[in-house]
């Protein structure tokens, strides 16, 4: 690491820091941004650097989000009751009360996902190609229909998270949230960056590459393949349990496993950043989350139009994505040796 | 949790017989899909969307006063310049790159189908009544609609006809050609632009017709369709590509495993289980195959 990458690193930090101070009414937007660049960074390690395309991570997603609200709400008082009461009418949390929940659910709503990820990646990830793809959307959509049936979480009328106690109004509810986010992003990018630069980074992309190559060479790839799909699993757990407290309802198709959402727009992101690079998630979520609001916004009731539209056209036009395109123009920066006679023969050729 | 399935015969008899009949316009969509598939390698998301366009273009019919019966010839004629239409714009794109950016894009499209066919014909559940009546079996024990005894005819009179066609017709012949080596093909004089224009177009038909009578039979809502690419491409999987006869044998036994999901379970399930028997299915195939130390490609 050089220095002009320290003073980046810091400049973000400090930037994210006060991030919700210079704008205060974006607290809840930007805590969404972060929870989006999480769920965007994890999924590049199966999409991006695995080669596992994977509608999936949604399940994970949702699993901490029920989780962590279970587990606030049930180390206090009964669930069943809760939900079928609506919530927030019969019991109330001490400011104590939520925030030890509030650690509690999202360690389980971290922990749980990553075994469920191990025991379903030893079943699944031997599927490759399009298989894995719809089999993890197969995946995605039943966890959302089954959790819609259990009674009791909610069951079709969905699930109100413990609010945030009578603190500090608003203002530190966001940012409670904000940080809670930001936190998360930083333990994730921290996660990812440090096994980025291990040879198990190499080992995924041998996978990517030519699995069965990969395998001749002695790797035991199922190993790292489940390795990689827990680590993704742990961090959208997290993410998951952060976001249901911040939306503080939770639905089983439209907030928990929303694969026509979420389950999305982690693959889109990655897409729009370019996949299999560390920024390349990071970038796109952040465009991807300014679209989205933009379109919701100023198109309202017609966003979803608009995000079929850009996901046909991220798909056709930019499969490589923002640092693809980059990589293609300015090679040297990526580290790549080009020969500058070998260029220009290129473009004579076209 | 309701077992009266295993002690009352009747019920097990009827709910066979639904899902058999059932079961048939599921292998109808499974063609399509097999069908494009085969030819194009493509997978498409949207298949249950066009489903369910289909199944609007009968149910307006019979808003307009035309028995919805009619849609099941004017339901494929546009559906099939609909596909046409798909595939200029979006599909010859993502022919022949990455299978994941194929499913990408035509997730893409299904989410807009979805939208705007909320839009265009609201978020209510509605169905074309076509009238037929219903027929008693067993001393009035079993119930079977004559729309579903209807339905199941047509689709087998369609699937009958784009076999033979398939089989006997020029580009029948191309499509097959290009299916077995598109390279070979276009050398040997095959447009096969053409020909996977035509395939997604007659996909896209198959589609309408199956919609058009799951108007008829049953109820259509603009957000059901993933559930009909979901089936489909479970059946394809278990029957294999160009296995006609499996194709159908597998879209009837995963109707009546639907039909019996739903009294056993609870209509509130039957959709996660059939997303999760999909789950299953290919977990035991990967685990079969692995024991020879192959992979589903």
């Amino acid at each position: 690491m050089n220095k002009n990458s320290w003073i980046l690193y810091i400049g973000i930090l400090v930037f994210g820091l006060v991030a919700p101070f210079i704008f205060p009414a974006f607290k809840v937007q930007l805590s969404i941004l972060c929870v989006l660049i999480v769920l965007a960074t994890t999924w590049n390690i199966q999409g991006g650097e695995m080669g596992y395309n994977t509608f999936g991570n949604i399940l994970f997603y949702g699993l901490g989000m029920y989780l962590c609200a279970s587990v606030q709400v049930g180390m206090f008082f009964p669930l069943a009751e809760w939900t079928e009461s609506g919530g927030e009418k019969t019991f109330v949390h001490t400011p104590s009360q939520f925030f030890q929940g509030m650690a509690a659910g999202l360690l389980v709503a971290a922990v749980v996902p990553t075994i469920v990820a191990g025991l379903i990646g030893y079943a699944i990830l031997g599927l490759r190609g399009h298989y894995f793809a719809i089999c993890t959307l197969g995946l995605g959509v039943a966890a959302g229909e089954i959790s819609g049936g259990i009674e009791i979480i909610g069951a079709g009328q969905g699930f109100t998270t413990p609010p945030f106690p009578n603190i500090g109004g608003l203002e530190a509810r966001g940012e409670f949230f904000y940080f809670l986010s930001f936190g998360a992003l930083v333990l994730t990018f921290i996660a990812v960056r440090a096994i980025y630069t291990t040879r198990f980074r190499l080992i995924l992309n041998a996978i990517r590459d030519n699995e069965d190559k990969a395998e001749a060479m002695g790797i035991e790839t199922m190993k790292y393949k489940i390795t990689g799909w827990m680590i993704s699993a742990f961090f959208c757990g997290l993410a998951g349990g952060i976001m249901g407290g911040l939306v503080g309802y939770i639905d089983s198709t439209d907030v928990a496993f929303d694969g026509r959402e979420m389950g999305v727009f982690m693959v889109l992101m990655a897409i729009l950043g370019g996949k299999g690079t560390l920024w390349g998630p990071i970038i796109g979520a952040t465009l991807f989350h300014f679209f989205k609001e933009g379109f919701w916004t100023f198109f309202l009731g017609w966003q979803y139009v608009a995000l079929g539209v850009l996901i046909v056209v991220i798909v056709i036009y930019f499969p490589e994505g923002l640092m693809g395109w980059l990589r293609e123009k300015y090679p040297e920066r990526f580290g790549e040796v080009v020969d500058e006679a070998d260029r220009k023969a290129q473009v004579e050729l076209k | 949790m309701d077992f009266l399935v295993f002690q009352y015969p009747m019920i097990t008899i009827q709910a066979c017989l639904d899902g058999l009949l059932l079961g048939i316009l599921f292998a109808l969509i499974a063609y399509g899909m097999a069908l494009q598939w085969g030819v194009m390698n493509i997978i498409n998301i949207a298949q249950g969307d066009l489903v369910i366009l289909g199944g609007y273009i009968a149910y307006f019919m019979y808003l307009y006063g035309i028995h919805p019966a009619w849609g099941v010839i004017v339901s494929p004629i546009i559906m099939y310049f609909v596909g046409i239409a798909i595939y200029k714009l979006v599909i010859n794109k993502v022919v022949d790159r990455d299978l994941f950016i194929s499913i990408l894009a035509t997730f893409g499209i299904s989410i807009l189908f979805m939208q705007l066919m909320n839009f265009a014909f609201g978020a209510d559940v509605v169905l074309a009544n076509s009238g037929y009546g219903t027929t008693m079996l067993f001393d009035n024990n079993v119930v079977l609609p004559n729309s579903k005894i209807f339905s199941a005819f047509i689709s087998i009179v369609f699937a009958i006809c784009l076999v033979v066609y398939m089989k006997r017709s020029k580009l029948g012949r191309a499509i097959r050609a290009t299916a077995q080596n598109a390279r070979a093909a276009k050398i040997l004089g095959v447009d096969t632009e053409k020909v996977y224009a035509a395939t997604f177009g007659i996909n896209a038909a198959l589609c309408g017709v199956a919609g058009a009578l799951i108007s008829i039979t049953f109820t259509i809502h603009p957000y059901m369709g993933l559930p009909y690419t979901i089936r489909s491409f479970m059946i394809v999987i278990v029957a294999g590509l160009g296995n006609l006869p499996g194709v159908a044998m597998s879209g009837m036994g995963l109707g009546i495993f639907e039909e019996f999901a739903d009294y056993i379970l609870g209509t509130e399930f039957r959709i996660g289980s059939v997303f999760l028997l999909l789950v299953l299915i290919l977990v035991y195939r990967r685990f079969k195959l692995s024991r020879k130390r192959e992979y589903l490609k």
